[in-house]
């Protein structure tokens, strides 16, 4: 299935993302990955889907694997208040270019990341990020969880309404758990 | 300056010796020293003089490639995919590319000041001679820092300027060959490129700052440089309009000159959007803002303007086409923006003026600006009682009834066409309902692209809507900012350049750039206001500057109001329009040369070597759009200068990024052992991108800290870090053990919780050198 990117003119070139058609897919990603990790930018604190924020959705995935969390800009706050302690602050730009570098030891020190689900950056620098990882780091895969086409990423959603947003979010929770 | 050319010639010469005919003798020139300073080691330097220095900053801050594109389509064995590690028909690779196309927008920004600085001299060479003497002000005696650090020489007088342009031309042409398929084929080595593109790009500018500051007699190095009106509400509707856009002021200039010559000044209004506007205060302080460049659609939309006059640089390329909508004629007036217009530079002004009032032409293109004053003038005196301020600005009635013809499309092609994916749709029904606040809530936030409009499958003129909506809003517009100053006094270098460099003054905050916020210019005021109470420098120029002066605080006061002018702890300085942004580089050179006394002349890596460990200054370019920001950066980048740009920033594909955790990247040279010594990540970062406002004010506080700075210096800006980072993030930063350097680093404040953390990491005491980066600067026995 092809996808169009959220901001029509961002338009990537040859290799593009493979599109999250059902949630299993991301389920199965992140089951088979050994180092997974979860990078949460601002926009997760403001975006509402029904009684709920991004936010919340994502500490449910985050929760039902253990994955750890990178809380970008100012937002670690947001979750220690929700009571999440495996959660790191970094600036989006410093956790890519940490990501990028295959030497990296990660947050823990045990190991370079394989697989890295991003949500919650502005569309556009989630964009030129992903489109850094594509190019620079051949062996971590990336996942948007975003409701819009991320094209730079392995996988990402098309473009979603809010509700098919939901259900697919609450569906990779539910097949996770 | 003292090189001027000499030439010779002789029809006919007799003597007892000899008879000569026709002799011609030229000397390219003649070097009459003056200033007593010796030459530094790199005068005038070339493509790769100053690799070394560039190659130590880019070992530190490696480039972070976020390619905007995954392919290259620059010439005819193209398109080349470059995903997975492949290379292009010449051999690029994705990094090279990167680097190049970073590199073609720096020369792209150098080559656009370096044109406007040439019409600049030779205009106010042509109005006031090659002796006319550069005066930058009673307190300015180092009146060229990037030109003396560069170049390698003081110039005395606008003729001098030229020469300086001669160099800066040629580097630029030099530069961009390297970008030609087949050439440079090393990323870092176009980042190198990169860093000399910023550096001649300063160089550029400060000609260009110079000579208009001394010509048309600028504030000069004012701290108390006049307030002036700013804001959509501050035109008075009732009188004439004429509008200038751009970034060359001698048309605008020209115009106020002939309504003072004819006694017509009071009668018409002379307003200006983007830097044009700021020079034109800094000419005329009764002169007035509308705003950044992102009012131009609005305002020429409102119909408030009978004419408008366009000179350079980020100019709407559709101001034609809309100013036809209002009835509206547009001159234009340089060589760089025709507008497809026909060349009028020769005919009379009568002819002219006859044909704009009667709408025989939407325009005119004309070189002389006498010719453009006279026309503009007149044609606004005779056009406005007939366009009766003709609008396209739809009311609220027609607003609702358009609002109606919204089909609600299901991938909402106006929100996706928005830079800043702003909820349009939403808006629209909202106001297919009666209710405008949505639309008017966008107001703030709109970049005024205009590109909803042409994504809109019904042709709803959206942009109009959101300007509609808020009305009552724009004409409550009314704000003051202080007109452009210029320099720093050498004065005010010598009061703060000891406590800047010791770490006492926390830092120099520069708000520059553009207008492409993501989240709205109230943003840049917010960190303005911020970073001034707490006793920071803040310098300020171009559309940053204006946006500051845009808001009130609860008295009714703006920014430029509430703080003062004075390059000093609290101050607010705006130092004018793009080009005077070398006065901000200019005042950390003189920091090294006036307060550390250290040597000026053509000494860049030393004097960049200090800055970059001595001088706490930030650049914050929070909506930075153009290849001219792109150069600006760059020039700061080379003297060591980290900046810092808005999430829209992430589009300039890379930045350069220090690893902090890489103990191996953060060691310097003590000049006084030659031991090396680890300084922790001071700066961290040299170009980076920050997602909010919140994060840029924590990390600009953090970029600030730098291997010199004394205990106590230390310990101010670790408080502000702290502090800043506890009340955003809500926890201590995780990162302080790598700033603390000795126990007295700690503030007394927060010693117990530093030092259990110290403890923690294991950290122990380090010693504070005399840092740099240069093996040469070591002072040996």
């Amino acid at each position: 299935m092809s996808a169009e990117p959220w901001q029509t003119a961002e338009i990537p070139g040859p290799l593009k993302a493979f599109v999250i058609t059902k949630p299993i897919a991301v389920v199965t990603l992140i089951k088979r990955a050994k180092r997974p990790i979860m990078i949460v930018g601002h926009e997760a604190t403001k975006i509402n889907i029904d009684e709920k924020k991004l936010i919340d959705y994502v500490i449910e995935i985050a929760n039902a694997k253990q994955i750890p969390i990178v809380a970008t800009a100012h937002i670690i706050k947001e979750f220690k208040e929700r009571g999440v302690e495996n959660v790191f602050s970094m600036p989006a730009i410093d956790i890519a270019n940490r990501l990028k570098d295959s030497e990296w030891r990660g947050l823990d020190g045990n190991g370079p990341y394989d697989l890295a689900i991003f949500v919650g950056l502005p569309y556009y620098m989630e964009w030129t990020i992903l489109s850094g990882l594509k190019h620079s780091a051949p062996n971590l895969r990336t996942i948007s969880l975003d409701r819009t086409y991320q094209p730079h990423a392995s996988w990402s959603f098309p473009n979603l309404t809010i509700d098919e947003w939901r259900t697919q979010l609450n569906e990779i929770i539910t097949q996770l758990k | 300056m003292s090189k001027k050319g000499i030439s010779v010639k002789l029809d006919k010469l007799k003597s007892e010796l000899a008879e000569i005919s026709n002799l011609q003798l030229s000397i390219g020139r003649v070097i009459t020293e003056e200033w007593i300073e010796p030459m530094g080691p790199t005068p005038a330097p070339t493509l790769t003089t100053l690799r070394d220095w560039d190659y130590k900053l880019l070992q530190r801050y490696k480039p972070f490639y976020m390619p905007y594109c995954d392919v290259c389509c620059l010439c005819t064995m193209g398109k080349c995919d470059l995903t997975q590690g492949k290379r292009g028909a010449c051999g690029l690779d994705i990094w090279c590319q990167q680097s190049r196309i970073v590199l073609l927008a720096c020369c792209i920004g150098a080559a656009t000041h370096a044109a406007h600085s040439r019409h600049l001299v030779e205009y106010l060479i042509e109005k006031y001679g090659r002796d006319s003497p550069i005066d930058l002000g009673t307190g300015v005696e180092i009146e060229a820092p990037i030109t003396r650090l560069v170049y390698g020489e003081k110039p005395k007088t606008l003729g001098d300027l030229e020469e300086v342009l001669d160099y800066v031309e040629n580097q630029i042409t030099q530069l961009l060959s390297s970008t030609h398929t087949g050439q440079e084929g090393n990323n870092i080595d176009f980042e190198s490129k990169v860093f000399h593109a910023g550096m001649i790009d300063h160089l550029a500018m400060e000609v260009a700052d110079i000579a208009q500051v001394s010509a048309f007699g600028f504030p000069k190095a004012d701290p108390n440089a006049p307030l002036v009106d700013i804001g959509m509400g501050v035109i008075d509707s009732t009188k004439p309009v004429i509008l200038v856009i751009g970034h060359n002021v001698p048309p605008a200039a020209q115009i106020i000159d002939y309504l003072s010559e004819t006694g017509l000044m009071g009668n018409v209004e002379v307003a200006g959007i983007c830097c044009t506007a700021h020079d034109l205060t800094r000419y005329n302080p009764k002169a007035k803002i509308i705003g950044p460049l992102s009012w131009q659609l609005r305002f020429i939309r409102s119909g408030l303007a009978d004419v408008i006059v366009v000179d350079e640089q980020c100019i709407r390329t559709d101001v034609l086409i809309e100013a036809q909508r209002t009835m509206t004629p547009v001159i234009a007036t340089t060589e760089k923006d025709c507008l497809g217009l026909p060349n009028r530079t020769f005919d009379s002004v009568d002819r002219i003026v006859s044909d704009l009032v009667d709408r025989k032409a939407p325009g005119a293109f004309i070189l002389d600006t006498q010719k453009v004053a006279e026309v503009a003038v007149k044609t606004a005196l005779l056009l406005a009682p007939k366009r009766m301020k003709f609008k396209v600005i739809p009311d609220a009635k027609s607003i609702i009834e358009g609002a109606k013809k919204c089909s609600q499309c299901r991938y909402s092609p106006c929100r996706r066409a928005c830079p800043n994916d702003l909820p349009i749709p939403e808006a629209m029904r909202q106001a297919s309902q009666g209710v405008l606040d949505g639309l008017a809530n966008l107001y703030d936030l709109c970049i005024g692209c205009g590109r909803c409009e042409h994504a809109c499958i019904n042709n709803q003129p959206i942009h109009s809507f959101i300007i509609g909506a808020s009305e009552r809003r724009t004409r409550e517009e009314k704000f003051k900012v202080r007109a452009g100053r210029g320099a720093i006094q050498d004065v005010e270098i010598r009061k703060v350049g000891g406590p800047i460099v010791l770490g006492e003054i926390p830092g120099v905050i520069a708000l520059v750039g553009c207008s492409n916020y993501s989240n709205g210019g109230i943003e840049v005021a917010q960190m303005a206001e911020e970073f001034a109470k707490r006793r920071y420098i803040v310098v300020a120029s171009g559309c940053s500057a204006m946006s500051i002066g845009m808001y009130r605080d609860e008295e009714g006061k703006t920014l430029y109001e509430q703080f003062s002018g004075d390059f000093d702890a609290g101050g607010l300085v705006n130092v004018g329009s793009c080009v005077a942004n070398s006065h901000i580089a200019g005042a950390a050179i003189k920091i090294a040369s006036i307060f550390a006394k250290r040597k000026l002349r053509a000494n860049y890596e030393e004097i960049a070597d200090y800055i970059h460990n001595r001088v706490g200054a930030v650049g914050i370019a929070w909506g930075a759009m153009s290849q001219k920001a792109a150069s600006i950066a760059s020039g700061f980048w080379r003297l060591g200068v980290p900046v810092i740009v808005g999430p829209h920033g992430s589009k300039y594909r890379r930045m350069l990024l220090g690893r902090k955790d890489r103990e191996e990247d953060w060691y310097v040279y003590d000049a006084r052992t030659g031991e090396k010594v680890y300084v922790g990540p001071c700066p961290e970062h040299l170009f980076y991108v920050a997602e909010t406002k919140e994060e840029a004010m924590v990390m600009a506080a953090k970029l600030c800290m730098r291997p010199n700075d004394t205990t106590r210096g230390r310990a101010i800006k670790l408080s502000h870090y702290v502090d800043l980072h506890k009340r955003f993030y809500g926890t201590m930063p995780d990162d302080i053990h790598y700033f603390v350097r000795r126990e007295s680093d700690i503030p007394i404040m927060i010693k117990d919780e530093v030092m259990k953390i110290l403890r923690e990491k294991g950290w122990k005491e380090n010693v504070i050198p005399d840092p740099t980066l240069l093996p040469r600067l070591i002072k040996r026995e």
